[in-house]
């Protein structure tokens, strides 16, 4: 066989995906990095306005709020998870009976569409006849009006975020326990340590690996928040736009407003949200006393 | 075997009393379904299950093309899955087993394209997709999805060290072509990770909104979700025709997941205790 052509089936082997990539991926980043100085609506001559689109950007409040929206739901949502997490996790890990099922019904929730579960729990938070507002009045609470006070707003998006993520992230804590070297654990207990005292002393730093890369994966997740806002409030996010994150807000801007040119710019200002975050996360990560591999 | 500690009987019972709580708003899904809407507008709201099932379904089918978006979700999870097993699997094992010049470099550009974000891609792909035609299209959907990194890394990583090398080596002496040895050899035994990426992408396809929703804009060609968002929208008076659509969308893929439940759920950890 010719040498040159030898390799041809390797590289025909794996050509799909980089001419895919290099179709939907490469062209369309140069392109939006490209569109982000133009005034565009999609149909009409493209007009070529400069930093325009990002001077506009900065000074933008809505966009401003968007970031503040979507880090505000994200640390609502991510606190409460991860705790609720651990406790599933904890709990799986003991010698309860009927664990299969109990891990498929935690997880369930995570590949439910969100579309059709925002619109369950639409019903739920619904002021007058919702099973929340229900359900706190058998307490004595008086009803939260849930998709109009801005922070009952961003407190039900949280919930529902919960909701979705809370098995998911304890079927991988859960994973991480039941790796955990159990000498250890015989040592505390020699030592006399109880079961708390060994859960903050021992299981808590030996898992921090494996919570930060439920941090860390709920960080991606989390800034791209869409889907609950637009169905249970729309377009606009909302009252207030306390619902409006940095996706819906790009979704609107190009999509629904056909703002191509400031569209791309919010796509690269979320970017850039989006890779500080990152950073943030990975020193997190990185630091010298645990963690990373 | 001794009797069941105290402390175990009370996690027990609390992990039960989560995971009641977890399917609550599958429960009242169905409840809301089988209400009429003036039964969902009461309080107290309602708790058990009605008589007007079907009546509620069937008036979703005659509200929206409702058959049309089942099929067109089933066609795209479909049509996706089976591209991307295929063409994943094939650059697995192609990355796992063979040395070629600039394989190292090409899987270090794949591991790269994790950090483009979707957002960055979307209005320039919408307007390739306009150039092509293919806008209200169910191809603006497959195309795009038809290979990608994440299962390319994630079967690279199973076929390392599923596929052995003498199996590899003695399919070479026998002369099968590299195309043959893929199939005889590597898709043997790649079969459990292809069941995982298989669930994993049609869950994935099926309930997939924000691309469809932007590129099958104004067309009668909609995916379940799109429908579902357009149904709330124009029938919002109708909660139960509404929730009765939402059910219809759900079971399908309910009914997928349980059946590979325990094995996706324990790939799902395994990735993330080793990555």
């Amino acid at each position: 066989m010719n040498r040159r052509w030898r390799y041809l089936p390797q590289y025909l082997a794996i050509a799909p995906f980089f001419v895919l990539f290099a179709i939907f991926g490469v062209y369309p980043v140069v392109y939006s990095l490209w569109l982000s100085f133009q005034r565009w609506n999609g149909v009409s001559e493209m007009k070529f306005v400069g930093l325009e689109n990002f001077r506009f950007l900065l000074t933008d409040s809505v966009f401003w709020e968007s970031i503040g929206n979507t880090l505000v739901i994200w640390v609502m949502s991510t606190i409460p998870m991860l705790v609720l997490s651990v406790l599933v996790a904890l709990g799986l890990n003991s010698s309860v009976r009927h664990k299969g099922f109990l891990r498929v019904a935690y997880f369930l929730p995570n590949v439910t569409s969100i579309v059709a579960m925002s619109l369950v729990f639409g019903s739920f938070f619904s002021n007058e006849f919702g099973v929340l507002n229900w359900f706190l009045g058998l307490l004595g609470v008086d009803p939260v009006q849930w998709l109009t006070d801005p922070w009952a707003i961003r407190i039900a998006i949280s919930v529902m975020i919960i909701w979705r993520w809370t098995g998911y992230n304890a079927i991988i804590l859960l994973a991480g326990l039941q790796a955990l070297p159990q000498d250890v654990y015989e040592a505390a207990k020699l030592d006399g340590a109880g079961p708390v005292q060994t859960f903050f002393r021992v299981t808590l730093p030996l898992l921090r690996p494996v919570l930060l890369f439920s941090v860390v994966m709920s960080a991606i997740g989390g800034l791209q928040i869409f889907t609950e806002s637009q169905i249970l409030l729309g377009d606009r996010g909302g009252p207030e736009g306390a619902g409006m994150t940095m996706v819906l807000y790009f979704y609107n801007t190009a999509f629904a407003d056909n703002d191509f040119g400031y569209g791309a710019a919010i796509a690269w200002g979320i970017f850039v949200v989006v890779v500080l975050f990152s950073i943030l996360n990975w020193r997190l990560v990185q630091r010298p006393d645990g963690g990373g591999k | 075997m001794n009797r069941t500690k105290p402390g175990t009987l009370l996690t027990y019972g609390a992990l039960v009393i989560g995971a009641l709580i977890t399917l609550f708003p599958y429960y009242q899904l169905a409840v809301m379904a089988s209400n009429t809407t003036a039964d969902i507008y009461s309080s107290p709201p309602r708790f058990w299950f009605g008589g007007h099932l079907f009546e509620n379904v069937g008036e979703v089918f005659a509200k929206v093309d409702f058959f049309g978006s089942v099929l067109n979700t089933l066609v795209v999870a479909i049509a996706t899955t089976v591209l991307v097993l295929f063409f994943d699997s094939l650059a697995a094992f192609t990355f796992a087993k063979y040395d070629f010049p600039g394989g190292n470099v090409l899987f270090a550009v794949l591991l790269a394209t994790f950090v483009v974000p979707t957002q960055l891609a979307a209005i320039p792909q919408f307007d390739l997709m306009a150039k092509f035609g293919l806008v209200g299209s169910l191809n603006a959907l497959i195309i795009p999805a038809a290979a990608n990194a994440f299962g390319i890394f994630w079967m690279r990583q199973y076929a390392r060290g599923a596929i052995s090398d003498e199996v590899l080596e003695a399919a070479r002496v026998d002369g099968a072509s590299f195309f043959r040895t893929y199939l005889s050899v590597g898709l043997p035994v790649l079969r459990p990770a292809l069941a995982f990426l298989g669930i994993f992408t049609f869950v994935n396809a099926w309930n997939d909104y924000l691309w469809p929703l932007v590129v099958l804009i104004d067309s009668n060609n909609t995916t379940l979700q799109v429908a579902l968002s357009q149904l709330n929208g124009l029938y919002m008076q109708d909660y139960a025709v509404v929730m009765a659509g939402t059910l219809v969308a759900i079971v399908p893929l309910v009914i997928v997941f349980l059946i590979g439940a325990r094995h996706f759920i324990s790939n799902i950890s395994a990735g993330a205790v080793k990555g």
